[in-house]
């Protein structure tokens, strides 16, 4: 047979491409599930490490039913917020970042307010929370661009809506031993206990080279060498709170109406200001009723 | 069959030291043992039974369209190995990230097949094929295992170098972030043809 007429060639190539496709179809389609369930087991776990939650999954037999139970008893409700901060439908752990990061980029780029108000409504953005033994958070994701690829996280919010619980970050690509290090807890380890606010005003973390001092409350140290990813991470969140931040004044002012940290009794009225206390914390607190 | 086969991709003719074949991917994947090993395997798998089928249908390829006949194939089993490691090795898969699917542009499978396959059966093929990969997977190896413990300090992320050693809980040690960059993977391989040609006197140019 002449295997190089040009019939032969065609009818083989035809052939040769059906007989490749139908088994990467079939494949694909047979493991599917699996690859999906992946997907949403990674994606669980990272929401409770930001929850400082399940650090030690790695290490359980089976990890998959550690994760899974984990997030069921934690994460005890999930919404999607529009950008007044008001609860619409859906499912948030189903939401696109990345498509809701587009839509923040082009809000922020937008040239009138017009546009941004169009832009605006088409986001969700989702919200989860979590109950552990003492406390209720609320977790926050973000999606951005890093210096090589998408880097994003989740950061859990105590219920002050100021103080940061935990947060973790992750990365497409960014530099080994440089902009990568962003997923090491040694460096999101550090966004435990900062603010997200300053004078009573929102104010995003910082991420900059000597912002890890104890007394800055808003800021945390860069790595030094990855000065781009850092930066880029610092937008990121920047733009992604400011988007929540109708959802935080609305949570602000329910705890300042009526169930605020100084109705918990943690600290006495006089020392309640602003719905928050002056010195937030077990010492001044013992200090403070020893002098009465 | 000719012992040659399976002896000679081993380290006469090994594909990254002698042949130069398939240096990015080692680069790119020895930064952890797990990693390098995985790929190893994948690359084994993919030039075995491409290798295979393509002499199995060596006679019946239109030659003006062979490489892409080649193309189609390896990328056949390039995309079967990344949707099984998506299913069942989902952390594998994502550290790989993308260099699972640049299997495809690997120069040994498409040199094995060219050189080889084309004109040979398919069992010398296949073993000629799993030969080269295992040859290409010594050395990933080889520089998984250097780079893991002196730029992490771990095998197989376990601690190996004693914690207390670091200058961070006041030891003399430190590890050196070189290591984990691709530019010292290439420095490596470099030593590893230096050793090898050392003691291999017929590799040596006149």
């Amino acid at each position: 047979m002449n295997t190089n007429s040009n019939t032969y060639t065609i009818i083989y190539s035809t052939i040769l491409v059906v007989v490749v496709a139908g088994v990467l179809a079939l494949v694909s389609s047979l493991l599917k599930p699996r690859q999906q369930d992946n997907i949403a087991l990674e994606k669980m776990q990272t929401i409770l490490r930001a929850a400082n939650l399940g650090a030690d999954a790695n290490e359980q037999a089976d990890k998959t039913a550690y994760i899974k139970d984990l997030y069921q008893q934690h994460i005890t409700n999930s919404y999607i917020l529009n950008y007044k901060g008001e609860v619409i439908d859906g499912e948030a752990f189903n939401v696109d970042l990345k498509a809701q990061a587009n839509i923040i980029k082009k809000i922020d780029a937008a040239k009138d307010e017009a546009s941004a108000e169009a832009l605006k409504a088409s986001l969700k953005l989702p919200v989860f929370v979590c109950t552990t033994d003492n406390q209720t958070l609320n977790i926050f994701p973000c999606y951005g661009a890093g210096l090589w690829g998408a880097i994003w996280g989740y950061i859990s919010v105590e219920d002050d809506f100021a103080t940061i619980h935990g947060a973790i970050f992750d990365h497409e690509s960014e530099t080994p031993g440089l902009g990568a290090e962003i997923a090491h807890e040694k460096f999101y380890g550090k966004f435990a206990g900062k603010r997200l606010e300053k004078d009573g005003a929102f104010k995003s973390i910082a991420i900059v080279k000597g912002g890890g001092q104890a007394d800055n409350v808003n800021g945390v140290d860069a790595i030094s060498g990855a000065t781009i990813t850092c930066k880029a991470l610092e937008t990121t969140i920047d733009s992604w709170f400011k988007e929540y931040l109708p959802y935080f004044n609305i949570k602000k002012e329910a705890v300042d109406a009526g169930n605020s940290p100084c109705g918990d009794g943690c600290c006495t009225d006089s020392t309640c200001t602003d719905g928050t206390c002056a010195g937030h914390d077990a010492d001044s607190l013992n200090i403070e009723s020893t002098n009465k | 069959m000719n012992k040659d086969i399976y002896r000679k991709p081993l380290f006469k003719a090994n594909p990254i030291t002698v042949l130069v074949l398939g240096v990015c991917s080692s680069l790119a994947v020895t930064v952890q043992l797990k990693g390098a090993i995985v790929m190893a395997l994948s690359v084994t798998l993919v030039t075995g039974f491409s290798s295979m089928i393509i002499s199995m249908l060596r006679n019946t390829i239109p030659n003006r369209i062979r490489i892409i006949v080649q193309l189609v194939i390896v990328a056949m089993f390039v995309i079967l190995i990344d949707q099984f490691l998506k299913a069942y090795a989902y952390d594998v898969s994502k550290q790989l990230s993308v260099y699972i699917g640049l299997i495809i542009t690997n120069c040994i499978i498409m040199g094995r097949i060219e050189a080889f396959a084309l004109g040979n059966k398919p069992v010398p093929s296949l073993v000629d094929g799993l030969a080269n990969g295992f040859g290409y997977g010594m050395v990933l190896v080889l520089l998984a295992f250097i780079r893991e413990l002196f730029g992490s300090g771990t095998l197989f992320g376990y601690q190996i170098i004693p914690q207390s050693w670091y200058v961070a809980n006041g030891g003399f040690y430190e590890n050196n972030g070189l290591m984990i960059l691709p530019p010292m993977a290439l420095i490596l391989v470099g030593c590893i043809i230096w050793i090898q040609r050392s003691a291999q006197k017929d590799l040596q140019e006149q």
